[in-house]
């Protein structure tokens, strides 16, 4: 570590930190209200799927009298339950009604998204480092990225469906970040300025934002699981909006997926916090509050990469372990921050 | 660790190439778990005499704990349960973090303390069920990946699978028909093989058998479970090292004031915690001297209370790596510690030591030297404590109050320090007289001084007053009443806490940590794959009445892009045969893939 050099200004730009956090407040209303029309858009989806299911079933019964009244399948015969709207590979499909609710808010996420990453930078110039010095800047930059994420992988995919999970959970992050641990550009303390910042803190960012988002997935799972289970033993669908939402075992497959990368992005955070540590305190691993629950995070995922090869421990024991391995992410992050005294307190609140 | 070794979806086309063997997968037909099919399996054997006898016997027994403790079902609840454990870790004060803290808790909560002392909740990390905890889960993974290994290491000298009769039941499976003008059966099936081996396959072409025709049988991605098996090694290779870290290393803390130097011998540590197989002639012999230590402080405004925090350490330090080596200059900083041959040293701590001179009745010099005062805020006001035993005329001396490092005195005539810097330095102290209970040998804390069996001499609330000592000429030096002595402030060090650490299994650590990811990613990222291709007659006729190619894949565990691959090939063989035509292809990619589920 020695060849390279300390980071962080030991001045900082006061004026442009205000104009960042203007930024940041700007993106946060603009969240809000691409929140709201993510919410309208599932309530007007689920009524256009009644119409549209309606006007189908009419069709069906005109065509096909006698084959009897059985449940309507719609274009994806392989879906685990008929008449689900999104397929599980989440594919776009052009015959798929269109859903304009949705598309101002992809619309006015992307603008949020734009002034939040303008917030970001010139947080980032103000204070002459990476903008995640403290909680205020770890937050702003990790919704940043839970919504960068969602809005590159709707280029790909269809996942429109988290779209009023994400957007809610962007808001709360940018909430907390804006009410809760706000705290003007600082020079950043001495056990902090190093290139190891960049890189451990980075990563954890990255993890974090990435386990939000695998947590929203395993929300979703539990409902649709149970709708399902409901469904199929020829209850009435109380939740027609899920019909957007994939079936259970595709929102696990892909939750999966997500949390195995995020799990090597967090088991790389905590080895060079280790490296870290052992270069600033003189031990790579002492139990520190914020390592005991950096371990418990690796331990409770590395549980949930086990469970989906374990008998009995799929579904939603693993949705299970996912949402509470999330819980232990937002309690290492707030309570062992704040509340706990250890060499991790960096709230700067 | 996250896919089977089976393929539960394909009963007859297990690993073995001998044709009509019974495949793994049917060996354990409800089993997702790779140990727990190969445990059912070894205990097969065993299983002929159990059939009806409940009693196992004493090795029945020990072969039925170990194969539950060895299954996946186990190892996840090893793995909760070491989560669940650690938590007490962070609720209670633990000892080996900050023992004054553990101190606290027992005065403060005098039952409940004991019971938890008891159960070791103090010492989580350490405790007997922590301990329990992880060593059962690394035997359980150790038993899991041992036959694992042998297992692939087998698996991975065996040509690939057989050919299954039908392929329909694969994930991925099609048939193309081969043009008129397509070449002989035999150079059909070496191409394939070279189309496959291009891709990274390895290959076997078969002759046609029975029904089955001529096929190529290949399989790729056997790195993924050596990832896997690598990562479980590399764990135990972890736990191992910082054991033995543990073991054959120290850590020491000692005090050095400017000017002061430190060689690594026993005897100059102010604290020295060695592991329990250290040995002192493991001690490097060099030596560090402090020459200047500096802290740069934030004198920006408006920054939010963060005025005058500091921004930055510098202690300069000369380094001798030995007795008669050459000295050289380095610097030591928060996140730059001084690497000397076999051991490190950190900057943990920093602060004033007024340089003091105390004389007795007589006049002669009872101490003089700096003295280490310990910072209790933010602006340095410091807690000093000087004890003066060796005085001519027999009576001790004992010196205890503040050295504020910029005095400012607030309206109601108290004085407080304003600024971390030393811009106008006074001590505010208290003096006492009497026997200090240093020479019956109990040890006493140097910091702290018991003033329970002294007699006061400065106080401010006597008459004479406390003592106050500034840096000019006027007022750096005080008479002590009824002539005691002088107490004289003579300037202003300041001094650093550093901490010497040597780990050998450090190394290893970061080495095992380094090949645990490298596996991990490696497990969860190289798709193992198998492909088959088969020539078969155009049984329905319909196209000529040609040839027809039959392929297949089957992923072993997680594959999002099997369907992919499938593509792929087939844009090869469409390369590789001009005029091939797709006649059927079936992509189960949308319908949920279980392929690890029973």
């Amino acid at each position: 570590m020695g060849i390279l050099p300390a980071i962080g200004a030991k001045e900082v730009n006061l004026e442009l930190g205000n104009t960042s956090q203007l930024f940041m407040l700007l993106a946060a209303m603009a969240y809000a209200v691409a929140l709201i029309l993510w919410a309208l858009d599932l309530v007007r989806s689920s009524n256009t799927v009644r119409e549209l299911e309606a006007s189908l079933k009419a069709e069906e019964s005109k065509q096909l009298i006698g084959v009897g009244a059985g449940a309507v399948r719609t274009r994806h015969e392989n879906a685990e339950v008929d008449g689900q709207l999104v397929d599980d590979t989440m594919a776009y499909d052009r015959s798929a009604p269109r859903r304009g609710g949705a598309r101002v808010a992809i619309a006015i996420m992307i603008l949020a998204a734009a002034v939040h990453l303008g917030a970001v930078i010139t947080r980032s110039i103000a204070a002459g480092r990476v903008p995640w010095g403290n909680m205020y800047e770890f937050l702003t930059t990790g919704a940043f990225i839970v919504a960068a994420v969602f809005l590159i992988a709707l280029i790909f995919k269809d996942i429109r469906f988290m779209g009023v999970f994400v957007a809610g959970l962007v808001v709360v992050m940018m909430c907390a970040a804006t009410m809760g641990f706000y705290a003007p550009v600082q020079p950043l303390q001495p056990a902090l300025q190093s290139p190891w910042l960049i890189i451990h803190v980075s990563l954890a960012v990255i993890a974090s934002a990435l386990f939000t988002l695998t947590f929203a997935m395993a929300v979703l799972q539990l409902i649709q699981s149970r709708r399902q289970k409901v469904l199929a033993a020829g209850g009435e669908d109380k939740l027609p909006w899920m019909r957007l939402v994939p079936s259970a075992t595709s929102l696990e497959n892909a939750a999966y997926r997500i949390n195995a990368l995020a799990f090597v992005l967090w088991t790389i955070t905590v080895i060079l916090g280790a490296v870290w540590a052992e270069a600033a305190w003189g031990r790579y691993w002492g139990w520190d509050v914020k390592e005991v629950w950096s371990f418990i995070i690796w331990v409770l995922y590395a549980g949930y990469l086990h469970a989906r090869a374990t008998r009995g421990w799929t579904g939603n024991r693993s949705a299970w372990l996912s949402i509470v391995g999330y819980a232990c992410v937002v309690f290492n992050f707030t309570a062992v921050n704040i509340i706990f005294p250890g060499y991790h307190s960096y709230a700067g609140v | 660790m996250s896919d089977s070794l089976k393929d539960p979806e394909l009963p007859g086309a297990g690993d073995g190439t001998e044709a009509g063997a019974p495949g793994e997968g049917s060996a354990a037909p409800s089993g997702t778990e790779g140990k727990a099919a190969k445990a059912a399996k070894a205990s097969k054997k065993a299983a002929k005499n159990d059939v009806a006898v409940p009693a196992l016997g004493f090795w029945g027994m020990v072969r039925w704990a170990w194969t539950q403790l060895t299954t996946m079902k186990t190892a996840l609840f090893l793995l909760l349960l070491l989560a669940v454990a650690a938590v007490p870790g962070s609720l209670f004060p633990q000892r080996s973090q900050s023992p004054e803290k553990v101190v606290q808790y027992l005065k403060d909560n005098p039952f409940w303390g004991n019971v938890l002392d008891k159960m070791q909740f103090f010492d989580v990390f350490t405790s007997a069920w922590f301990s329990a905890i992880y060593l059962l889960l690394f035997i359980s993974l150790v038993g899991c990946v041992m036959p694992r290994t042998k297992q692939h290491w087998q698996a991975s000298k065996r040509p690939p699978a057989r050919t299954p009769a039908r392929f329909n039941r694969l994930p991925e499976s099609g048939a193309l028909a081969l043009p008129e003008d397509a070449p002989s059966d035999e150079e059909v099936i070496k191409r394939l093989g070279k189309v496959l081996k291009s891709r990274r396959y390895r290959v076997q072409t078969r002759e046609a058998q029975g029904k089955v025709g001529a096929s190529v049988g290949a399989e790729r991605g056997y790195s993924r479970e050596w990832g896997n098996l690598l990562f479980h090694y590399s764990l135990v290779g972890v736990l191992i090292s910082v054991a033995v870290g543990g073991m054959f290393g120290y850590s020491g803390q000692r005090i050095l004031v400017e000017g002061e130097g430190f060689t690594n011998t026993l005897v100059s540590y102010d604290q020295f915690s060695p592991g329990n197989r250290f040995n002192a002639e493991t001690l490097a012999p060099f030596s560090v001297q402090l020459n200047k230590f500096s802290i740069e402080f934030n004198r920006q405004e408006r920054t939010d209370g963060k005025y005058g925090t500091p921004v930055d350490y510098t202690a300069e330090v000369t380094v001798k790596d030995g007795p008669n080596a050459e000295s050289r200059d380095e610097t030591i900083k928060v996140n730059h510690p001084l690497r000397v041959d076999g051991a490190d040293v950190y900057l943990v701590g920093n602060g004033y030591a007024p340089v003091i001179t105390v004389k007795d009745s007589k006049g002669k010099v009872a101490y003089q030297g700096p003295v280490v005062a310990v910072p209790q805020d933010g602006t340095y006001m410091s807690l000093m404590v000087l004890k003066v035993p060796d005085t001519s005329d027999g009576e001790q001396l004992a010196f205890q109050g503040f050295l504020l490092p910029t005095t400012l005195v607030n309206a109601d005539g108290a004085a407080y320090s304003g600024d971390p810097d030393a811009n106008n330095p006074t001590l505010q102290l208290n003096s006492y007289y009497g026997d200090l209970g240093l020479d019956d040998g109990t040890p006493q804390n140097v910091y702290v001084l018991d003033t329970k069996k002294l007699k006061e001499l400065n106080n401010r609330k006597l008459d004479v007053g406390g003592i106050v000592l500034g840096d000019t000429e006027q007022t750096h030096s005080y008479e002590l009443p009824d002539g005691k002595g002088t107490i004289s402030f003579d300037g202003l060090k300041r001094y650093i806490g550093i901490e010497i650490h040597r780990d050998p299994g450090k190394a290893w650590v970061g080495t095992f940590a380094v090949l645990a990811v490298l596996g991990l990613a490696i497990s969860l990222f190289v798709p193992r794959r198998r492909v088959w291709f088969k020539l078969a007659d155009n049984a329905s006729g319909t196209e000529g009445g040609g040839r027809m190619l039959e392929y297949g894949l089957l992923a072993r565990g997680e594959d999002p892009r099997l369907a992919a691959e499938a593509k792929a090939l087939r844009d090869l063989l469409k390369k590789e045969f001009p005029g091939i035509t797709q006649v059927e292809v079936t992509s189960t990619i949308t319908t949920t893939q279980r392929t690890l589920r029973d």
